[in-house]
C-alpha cells in the first residue's frame, strides 16, 4: 500500500507504456492529475482499446508522445478536444488500431507468446500503417483465408481505478474484466480504488471471482472518488456538469491550461 | 391520422424493423439511435431479443470484459451490429479516422474502433449516419478503417446490410458493391437525396416513403424505450424525450 497518490505516479517512469482503459471501465483520474502534476513526459498510451478523458488531458498536458488506440471518445460530449489538436499539430505519433486487435495483442502478452491471430483487418488501411501486424495463414491448413498476426503488447503500467481492494494488494473489478487482461498483460499495475475492503478479497468465492490478485499488482493507494470526474461502474456516474465544464475550456490551449491550474495544479479546489 | 413523431423516433423505429426476428443484437460507442432501436426490437420480441449494449450496465450481459463481444462476433454469436463513418462512400467502405493525408489529417475522427472486425463477422451491419451530406457519403473515402467487401479468400460471413442516414434507407448489394435507394423519410424527396449523396447508386424507378411509426410503436418509444437508453445515453434521452430517469 502506498503513501498517497504522487508516491504511486512516481512509479510511472518518464516514456512508460501505459495501459489505460476507456472511460465506462475504471479511470484512475486522480493519478493521472497526479501524473500532469508531477509533468512526466514521453509517455506511450494504450487505449484498450479505446481512451477518453484521461488520454485527452495527458495529450493535452504535454505527456505523450505516443498514442496506440482504437479510438479515443469521450461519448456524448463530443470530439476529444486536445487529442485533436495535437493530431492536427502532429505532436504525438499515433498508432491508430481496432479493438479486438489491442485485446489480442494483450492475450498473446499474458500467455507469454509473441503474437496472436485476428480475423478481419484485412482490406483497411490500418494494416499498411502497422509495422506490428502482418498477414499470415492457418500453419494447419484448416482456414484458407489470409489471418492477422497482432504482435504482443506489453505495457510497463497498467493503471487502473478499482471500486475496492483490500489490505493484502489485491483489488476488485467485478465484471470489468478488461481490467484483469490489462494486468496480466502488464509488467507491473497501479491501483487507486474508492473503499478498503475490511479483509481478503480472495478468501470470499463471489468477490475472488472479480478480484485482480496482487500477484499482478505492484502499488496502491486509496484514493475516494478516485474516478471523478468520470464515472466508476456500479458506483458513480460522470460528473457531467464538470466535463461540460472542461469540455468547454479545453476548446483553446490556453482554456486547457486554465482548466489544468484550477483541477490539477491547485488539487485542494478540486477534491 | 398519423402522429407527428420526431426524427430520431422515425430513426429508431426504422433500424428496429430490420432487427424483428434476430436472436443477438449489440450495439457500440456512442450510438444512441441504434441502441434505442435494438431496445424497441426487444420490447416487441417477447423477450426473444438480446441486446448487448457497451457502456450499459443494465443492458450487457457479458462477463469477460471488452473482448467478449469481438469473441462472440468471431463465433456467429451476434446477428445484428452498427457502424457509422465520418466518411462512407458507394462500396460502403467507412473512415472513422479521419479527413485528409494519414496521419496528419485536417479532421480527425475518434478512431476505427471494432469496425475493421466486426464489418466482417457479423451478418448483418447496419451503417447509420444520421448527417447525409456530400461530405460524408463520399465517392471515395480518404482511409478505409474497414473495407465494404472483400476478396473471395478473405474469411467474411459479415458485411454492409443497410445505410440509414437522416434523410433515406439504401440497401446494399454485395455483388455489386453498390448502395440501392431503397426509401426516402417522411417530409425530404428523391431529388434531394441524390443533391446531397455524394456517391452513385442505383436508384429504382418508384422509391417508396419510409414508413412513419405506428402509435404503438412510439408510445413504446417514449416510454420503455426512453428509460431504458438514459441509463447509457442520459444526454440524449434528455434532448429527445425529455427523459431525465438516469438523475434520478
Amino acid at each position: 500500500m502506498l503513501d498517497d497518490i504522487d508516491a504511486l505516479a512516481a512509479r510511472v517512469p518518464d516514456g512508460a507504456k501505459v495501459a489505460l482503459p476507456p472511460d465506462y471501465s475504471g479511470c484512475a483520474m486522480a493519478a493521472v492529475r497526479a501524473l500532469i502534476k508531477r509533468g512526466v513526459r514521453d509517455l506511450h498510451l494504450i487505449g484498450v482499446p479505446s481512451v477518453g478523458f484521461q488520454g485527452d488531458m495527458l495529450i493535452g498536458a504535454g505527456c505523450v508522445a505516443t498514442l496506440e488506440t482504437a479510438a479515443v471518445t469521450i461519448g456524448e460530449y463530443g470530439l476529444a478536444p486536445c487529442f485533436t489538436r495535437a493530431i492536427k499539430a502532429g505532436t504525438i505519433k499515433m498508432i491508430d488500431g481496432t479493438c479486438p486487435a489491442i485485446h489480442a495483442g494483450l492475450q498473446a502478452a499474458e500467455k507469454g507468446i509473441p503474437f496472436m491471430p485476428v480475423r478481419g483487418i484485412v482490406g483497411s488501411d490500418l494494416l499498411e500503417q502497422r509495422d506490428d501486424w502482418m498477414v499470415g495463414n492457418d500453419p494447419f491448413g484448416d482456414d484458407q483465408g489470409p489471418l492477422v498476426l497482432v504482435k504482443a503488447i506489453t505495457p510497463d503500467v497498467t493503471l487502473i481505478h478499482a471500486p475496492l481492494a483490500d489490505r493484502h494488494g489485491n483489488a476488485w473489478i467485478g465484471v470489468r474484466r478488461e481490467m484483469m487482461v490489462m494486468a496480466h498483460a502488464a509488467k507491473t499495475t497501479l491501483v487507486t480504488f474508492d473503499k478498503l475492503y475490511d479483509g481478503d478479497l480472495l478468501a470470499d468465492a463471489e468477490m475472488a471471482a472479480g478480484t485482480i490478485p496482487a500477484l499482478y499488482i505492484g502499488g496502491l493507494t486509496q484514493v475516494e472518488n478516485g474516478a471523478w470526474p468520470v464515472g466508476l461502474f456500479g458506483a458513480y456516474p460522470a460528473d457531467d456538469t464538470h466535463l461540460r465544464a472542461y469540455m468547454e475550456m479545453a476548446r483553446t490551449e490556453e482554456g486547457f491550461q486554465a482548466y489544468v491550474n484550477a483541477n490539477v495544479l491547485d488539487r485542494k479546489a478540486a477534491e | 391520422m398519423t402522429a407527428t413523431f420526431q426524427p430520431e423516433e422515425l430513426l429508431i423505429s426504422t433500424i428496429a424493423d430490420m432487427l424483428d426476428g434476430l436472436g443477438h443484437v449489440a450495439i457500440g460507442a456512442s450510438s444512441p439511435i441504434p441502441g434505442g432501436a435494438a431496445l424497441l426490437a426487444r420490447a416487441r420480441s417477447g423477450g426473444s431479443l438480446r441486446v448487448s449494449m457497451l457502456g450499459s450496465e443494465d443492458h450487457n450481459a457479458f462477463t469477460n470484459g471488452g473482448t467478449e463481444l469481438f469473441d462472440c462476433a468471431a463465433q456467429g454469436r451476434i446477428d445484428a451490429f452498427f457502424l457509422g463513418g465520418g466518411q462512407i462512400d458507394g462500396a460502403a467502405n467507412i473512415n472513422l479516422v479521419g479527413i485528409g493525408d494519414y496521419p496528419q489529417t485536417k479532421v480527425r475522427f475518434p478512431g476505427s474502433f471494432g469496425s475493421a472486425y466486426l464489418y466482417f463477422l457479423v451478418p448483418r451491419v447496419i451503417l447509420f449516419r444520421e448527417e447525409h451530406t456530400p461530405r460524408v457519403l463520399v465517392p471515395k473515402v480518404d482511409f478505409i478503417s474497414a473495407p465494404g467487401t472483400s476478396a473471395p479468400d478473405v474469411y467474411r460471413p459479415g458485411g454492409p446490410y443497410a445505410l440509414v442516414t437522416g434523410r433515406c434507407v439504401f440497401d446494399f448489394d454485395k455483388a455489386q458493391a453498390r448502395f440501392r435507394l431503397k426509401s426516402v423519410h417522411p417530409g425530404h424527396t428523391v431529388e434531394e437525396v441524390a443533391d446531397m449523396t455524394g456517391f452513385d447508386c442505383d436508384q429504382p424507378d418508384r422509391v417508396g416513403e419510409t414508413p412513419a411509426p405506428a402509435a404503438e410503436t412510439l408510445e413504446l418509444i417514449r416510454g420503455r424505450v426512453a428509460d431504458e437508453i438514459a441509463e447509457t445515453y442520459p444526454a440524449f434521452a434528455a434532448r429527445v424525450f425529455n427523459n431525465t430517469a438516469s438523475a434520478a
